[in-house]
């Protein structure tokens, strides 16, 4: 088409100011890639790399307190450096798409998707006015959307989150632009799902000549889903190539890191660890026939499945599941309806009280270790907490078994002072892990301990969990929605669709091996999926 | 795009008080200066009054205000300036003992409806809609007319009419807190409810109740000066604001600074008092 690239970055540094007054702080520092029509470039990085910024400046969205403080973005070979919110008003939609992170939020609660898409079609005048409602269900049977007269007369809220998304994608390709930013656009959906809209944005690639800028944390998606990446760190292009020779050959150290952390990319690396303990004695969890009800709503449907001493059993399962129902049953915050849990050979009453008995026994790890710490409370305070409550020792001793249990999660004295708030997300898990170990139980419960993290300090809680478990012999039931991560360190896995168990065996059988479609469907969905197969 | 946005606040650093103050404005700084100013009238009226509060001089009655009597003088050649800054502390002190009975009573009754709700909650919710539903003033001077007439009535009235207010703002607080993770943690560690009531919701859910009492604090002074302008509350012949008011009236024509300048001073103390209680609110919590 052109001779010119869909998107050319030379030199880029970006820098926010931190007051109105001061001096701009550069994030992103002489950044250079260009993108054709028709490939896709995936960012990648952690949180604070400067990957979004990057797309925020390509797309003219850069916060009142960013500028570009050097180098050039061109688009289709306009240099577009220093437009002004108008000129970029005439780009939007027309030339750039823009699909964004989390759906939910971006749609208006109040109005119909169908009147939102209209509104898009209006504004860049795609059709004459006569011809939009036509045009919006068009656009909605495009994107997949079945029933797409009907849906489009339905709020945001009564879509299912890919369905959002779809429909985010419909208003993003409704004025035929040639580049589309993709902003994380799975990261709040479940694998399957992630699965279909991806292949979604393929098609339309594919169809429509798109150039696709692709900003993810997940190098297995990644490595499936692009022809070329850009590794950021700290704002630094890392490594600049083919998407397969980059992440089968990497160069710069911080690459190499981040692949031997990402646990899709390496699924071996636990693997002496497994099966430590050999199976017999008492379970540390049996649930039996377990039934739990929400009004009509079935959540757990005779649900069974047994935690062996010392192992680590993994619970996997889309949102919805009942996997987190059962994780609370489990550690006796939430009541059932019918069957049984037994925790080392005690039976957990159906209707459990506010104040917990088994405390010493089992406890659990939070999703979110910020709300699950009292924001007043220093870490010191936060930690022996426990030990006031229960009574433990005098204030000297409190203070051993803290700072004691603090050098267990490689955690430095100098926290003990600080407030969760002002300690960095992993170390606001370690204290949480420490919390919930300094009463020496015998089980945790880990309801998704990494998924707020990235994927370096994600590797660095998993050592440290699973170090943990083979020092105190402890055994875990293990959260998840990754299966990546399942297959590298847990021992049994239970698969649970709709508060059913469809599988419940050893990891390696059921990832080998897998018997029930759901559970093929999700193993399939794994991004990576076909390297791990190829290592394994 | 959250991700990022966490990670940044990760970085930044809490502020310390000294650059919290540099960042007020100019209006903010005449607030907290004035608030100053009443609070060393309540402590040291000596140091700021240029004459005593009783101190008649019959050689200088109803005088226009001047270099020597800033706010002129009354019937009796009372200092006008002298007797508002005395005043303070009676008008502070009425107010304090309205707010420490809003904010106790309205804190205690929140806490039990939103933490027992039930029949708990219904009952207090209720009585607080029934109290809400009778305009302030009105109650509280029910309330001093049943107490008999006086400064410390006039206060007990006034703070006895403002726990609803409190009590509902706290139901809502404890409400909101006592369902986060941290207070289910806590729980789940073994605590009993009452200790995790005390050590995690209560102190949680106290910083929107403490900024209300600095504005409540406000009011109460407009309240307890109406209830001495209408003579139930400090007897004369003592400086209290409101008595100050009403003791001018029967100037108004022929010297009208006697109501004109303890009003403005009242109407001050009250937008300074609720300014400040913005900024604590504002800067200074989470």
């Amino acid at each position: 088409m052109t001779q010119h690239a869909a998107i050319e970055v030379s030199h880029l540094s970006i820098g926010y100011r931190p007051s109105p007054r001061a001096d701009l702080l550069n994030v992103v520092h002489d950044v250079s890639f260009s993108l054709e029509a028709g490939q896709t470039l995936s960012l990648v990085g952690q949180s604070g790399s400067g990957k979004s910024t990057i797309a925020q400046a390509v797309a003219g969205l850069l916060p009142a307190n960013g500028a570009i403080a050097g180098g050039h973005v061109r688009l289709a070979g306009t240099d577009v450096t220093r437009y002004s919110d108008k000129q970029w008003r005439g780009l939007r939609g027309s030339t750039i798409g823009y699909v964004p992170q989390d759906p939910l939020s971006s749609l208006d609660p109040l109005q119909r998707v169908g009147t939102q898409l209209a509104q898009a079609l209006r504004v860049h005048r795609v059709v004459p006015r006569s011809e939009i409602p036509a045009k919006v269900v068009q656009l909605l049977e495009h994107v997949g959307i079945r029933d797409a007269a009907q849906r489009a007369r339905a709020f945001p809220h009564e879509l299912s989150g890919g369905q959002q998304q779809r429909v985010l994608i419909a208003s993003a390709i409704a004025a035929n632009p040639s580049i589309l930013i993709a902003d994380e656009p799975t990261s709040a959906l479940d694998v399957t799902v992630q699965r279909t809209i991806l292949d979604l944005l393929g098609e339309f690639q594919e169809e429509l000549g798109l150039a696709i800028l692709f900003i993810t944390h997940d190098l297995a998606l990644a490595k499936d889903r692009s022809d070329t990446v850009a590794v950021l760190n700290h704002g630094e292009l890392k490594e600049y190539g083919n998407a397969a020779a980059v992440l089968a050959h990497p160069q710069d150290p911080y690459t190499v890191r981040l692949l031997s952390d990402a646990p899709a990319l390496s699924p071996d690396k636990y693997e002496q660890r497994h099966r430590p303990i050999v199976i017999g004695g008492v379970p540390a969890v049996e649930v039996t026939d377990l039934t739990k009800t929400f009004g009509r709503a079935t959540a757990l449907d005779a649900v069974s499945l047994r935690v062996e001493p010392g192992s680590i059993h993994a619970l996997v399962g889309e949102s919805g599941s009942g996997k987190t129902t059962l994780a609370r049953i489990v550690a006796g915050l939430t009541g059932f309806d019918s069957g049984s849990v037994l925790l080392e050979g005690r039976e957990l009453e159906p209707r459990p009280p506010v104040t917990n008995h088994h405390a010493r026994q089992l406890q659990l790890v939070y999703q979110n270790p910020l709300a699950a710490v009292d924001p007043r409370y220093t870490v010191a305070s936060i930690i022996e907490e426990p030990l006031l409550i229960h009574g433990v020792g005098d204030r000297a001793a409190r203070r051993a078994s803290v700072e004691q249990i603090l050098e267990k999660v490689a955690l430095p004295t100098s926290v003990l002072t600080r407030k969760a708030r002002e300690i960095s997300g992993g170390q606001r898990q370690r204290v949480a892990v420490a919390r919930a170990l300094v009463l020496a139980p015998r089980v945790l419960v880990l309801d998704e301990p990494t998924s707020a993290l990235d994927v370096t300090v994600q590797a660095q809680i998993i050592d440290l969990l699973l170090e943990l478990q083979s020092q105190e012999g402890l055994s875990y039931l293990f959260i998840s929605h990754d299966l990546s991560l399942v297959r590298q360190i847990a021992d049994d896995v239970t698969v649970l669709q709709q508060g059913r168990v469809v599988d419940s065996r050893p990891v390696l059988d059921v990832f080998t091996n897998p018997l029930d479609p759901y559970t093929v469907e999700l193993l399939d969905a794994i991004p990576g999926r076909a390297i791990a197969r190829s290592v394994a | 795009m959250s991700t990022d946005i966490a990670g940044l606040n990760d970085l930044a650093a809490v502020p310390t008080i000294r650059e919290r103050l540099a960042r007020l404005s100019a209006s903010e700084y005449l607030a907290l200066g004035f608030v100053g100013l009443l609070i060393v009238a309540t402590v040291a009226p000596q140091l700021l009054a240029p004459y005593g509060p009783l101190d008649p001089d019959e050689a200088n009655v109803l005088v226009a205000p001047s270099l020597a009597h800033p706010f002129g003088t009354d019937y009796l050649g009372r200092d006008l300036l002298s007797r508002v800054i005395y005043g303070t502390s009676r008008t502070f002190f009425g107010s304090a003992v309205a707010v420490v009975i809003g904010l106790g009573a309205g804190t205690l009754l929140g806490l039990l409806a939103a933490n027992f709700g039930g029949w708990v909650d219904a009952v207090i919710s209720r009585i607080i809609d029934v109290l809400l539903s009778i305009p302030g003033l009105l109650l509280a001077m029910m309330i001093v007319v049943s107490l008999g007439f006086g400064s410390l009535n006039a206060a007990i009235a006034v703070g006895v009419s403002s726990v609803a207010m409190f009590t509902r703002v706290m139901r809502s607080e404890v409400l909101a807190v006592k369902n986060l993770p941290f207070v289910e943690v806590s729980h789940h560690l073994g605590a009993r409810r009452a200790a995790v009531l005390l050590k995690h919701v209560l102190p949680n859910s106290y910083t929107a109740v403490l900024s209300l009492t600095a504005l409540q604090f406000g009011s109460a002074i407009l309240w307890i000066s109406a209830l001495s302008f209408l003579g139930y509350g400090a007897p004369p012949p003592q400086p209290e604001w409101g008595l100050l008011v009403s003791e001018g009236r029967d100037y108004i024509v022929s010297s009208p600074w006697l109501v004109l300048l303890p009003g403005l001073v009242i109407t001050l103390a009250v937008v300074a008092i609720s300014k400040v209680s913005q900024i604590v609110k504002e800067r200074f919590s989470r």
